[in-house]
């Protein structure tokens, strides 16, 4: 690991304590993963301004106390709080506290007020080759898979240090060599009604993870023109279930214009024909529980864009829900459609906004239910451990008419 | 039976404790409670233990970035394991153990290891420079 002469004169303290404690943190981070040298980066995603400890906040308050700003475009993943909403999150006072430390903390870093897991939806969004350094595992999968920009997997810490340092270890999805699919998923056994179901793309990723790991793979067979709505659920749901940092769709994502060149001429290690039977058992594994009643519905993970509430808007017109449904989403989204008819439509069936935050994140969910549904396949994976909720799987439709009802109404006909 | 390898120093240190290899990988962030270190993923087949004080062999990091953030928190706490042996290169939780040492809450060694060799139960000694032995 060697660090050139403006890097280090920056972690000798060139320009104060705090961008030489970044770059020296950075640096570290290049060494543990075996980098040659670090390499300028565009912008920075950072996933550290959730509150998990007194410990993350004194850290970043060190940083701005030591004079620290960040040096590119640096947008902020959801915080423990929401802002918008104070009445939504439930805590002490020293819960509220720290986390709201930990939010102006990395303002005062020079961050953008974003406070969103999805904010390649908001107008972040680094061009094909550009090299990034993100946090928030759907959202590295997405910018690296989706928009072909590079960046690793950057744990909470390296991702401002990144953005305060300018730098990033040159390593791994950096690397050509390193994006090119080892895998090969087949699913022309699928049915084409399947693949033009959004509920299936939570479960691809949730399948993808699973079987894959780390592993680039490359899936053929799926339907030209995949909105990013359907992506961001295959990323979500493949890095909560794996590591997975990337992955291609040929004729879809960019560096996959076909299969061979997704491959980078190299003959894959593996190749699998996903069949209708695992796409069934991994959704069947989303669901944690097998009762018909739920206590509460909860979409928006990764944040729900402005499309997915126009769907969600359509599905609500009229109905008025037996049981809390929240939908998370960033705050810029939000504006976007509180003057909207949409939004009108969705106050009046009862719809619980969540902004710069989720339900999985944050105390938000009744503190009486047992069963949460919900259509994402990150929240399924993470809500039993982090909420105390069983899960139940479903697609969007089926979580507003379960809503309704209280009880499970699923559809099974879009699963065949 | 006594059995001794030397792991790659990400971060040197010496500790001992009793082993704790997962059977499966695990997200920090969402598997382990940062207030305890006890395993809260009811899906992963060692809920309910907690890596608290023991010598955490895991074959690779998966999951959520932000379990640099439970590492330091677990550490700044006292309920941290004693040492991680890694199966996998990882910048996520050594991470959280870089960022402790930086801000003086403590620290721990972090080996890379081929984990599958390792034994699934018993005591573990790490001395600095690498060397692990293990006894039933």
């Amino acid at each position: 690991m060697e660090l050139g002469p403006y890097e280090t004169s920056i972690a000798a303290g060139a320009e104060g304590a705090a961008a030489a404690m970044a770059m020296r943190i950075v640096a570290e981070a290049g060494r543990l993963l075996g980098a040659p040298r670090l390499i300028e980066i565009g912008s920075v995603h950072v996933d550290g301004c959730l509150y998990h400890g007194d410990s993350g906040v004194h850290f970043v308050e060190k940083l701005v106390a030591d004079g620290g700003q960040v040096q590119v475009p640096t947008t902020l993943n959801v915080g423990a709080l929401d802002l918008l909403h104070p009445e939504r999150v439930r805590g002490d006072t020293h819960f509220r506290d720290m986390a709201r430390r930990l939010m102006d903390a990395h303002l005062a870093l020079g961050c953008t007020q974003s406070f969103t897991c999805a904010p390649y939806q908001t107008g972040h969004r680094p061009g094909l080759g550009e090299h990034v350094a993100w946090g928030e595992s759907n959202a590295v999968a997405f910018a690296n898979s989706v928009l072909g920009a590079r960046t690793n997997r950057c744990g909470d810490f390296l991702d401002i240090c990144a953005g305060i340092a300018g730098r990033a270890p040159y390593c791994g999805l950096h690397l050509d060599e390193n994006r090119a699919a080892r895998a090969v998923v087949r699913t022309d056994t699928l049915s084409f009604a399947l693949k033009d179901t959004d509920a299936f793309y939570p479960v691809l990723g949730a399948w993808l993870g699973a079987t894959f790991g780390e592993t680039v793979a490359v899936m053929d067979g799926l339907p030209f023109g995949l909105s990013d709505d359907r992506l961001k659920a295959v990323a979500a749901g493949a890095a909560s279930t794996g590591a997975i940092g990337l992955f291609h769709i040929a004729g879809v994502t960019p560096e996959a214009p076909t299969v061979d060149t997704a491959c980078g001429g190299v003959m894959p290690e593996t190749e699998i024909a996903l069949t209708f039977d695992m796409v069934r058992e991994t959704r069947d594994r989303l669901s944690t529980v097998d009762g018909n009643r739920i206590d509460a519905v909860a979409v928006g993970s990764p944040h729900f864009s402005r499309d997915e509430f126009s769907v969600l808007a359509k599905l609500s017109k009229d109905r008025k829900f037996a049981v809390p449904f929240f939908a998370c989403t960033g705050r810029d989204v939000l504006s976007a459609l509180e003057n909207s008819d949409d939004f009108s439509v969705l106050k009046s069936a009862g719809i619980e906004f969540v902004a710069d935050t989720c339900v999985v994140v944050a105390p938000i969910l009744p503190e009486s239910g047992d069963v949460l549904m919900t259509n994402s396949a990150k929240f399924a994976h993470y809500g039993p451990a982090n909420t105390g909720f069983d899960v139940v799987y479903g697609s969007l439709s089926d979580c507003v008419e379960s809503a309704v009802t209280g009880t499970v109404v699923r559809d099974e006909t879009i699963w065949r | 039976m006594a059995m001794t390898l030397r792991g790659e120093v990400l971060i040197d240190g010496a500790a001992d404790g009793p082993l704790f290899r997962m059977a499966k990988p695990i997200s920090f962030w969402g598997g382990i409670d940062p207030k305890s270190g006890r395993v809260t993923d009811p899906r992963h087949p060692d809920y309910g233990a907690s890596i608290a004080g023991s010598v955490l062999a895991l074959s690779e990091t998966i999951g959520s970035s932000s379990s640099s953030a439970v590492m330091l928190e677990l550490i700044a706490i006292g309920q941290a394991p004693r040492a991680l042996l890694l199966g996998r290169p990882d910048a996520i939780l050594t991470l959280g153990v870089v960022v402790a040492r930086e801000m003086g809450v403590g620290s721990i060694p972090v080996l890379r290891v081929p984990v599958e060799r390792l034994p699934t139960s018993g005591l573990a000694r790490i001395r600095e420079g690498g060397e692990i032995s293990f006894a039933s």
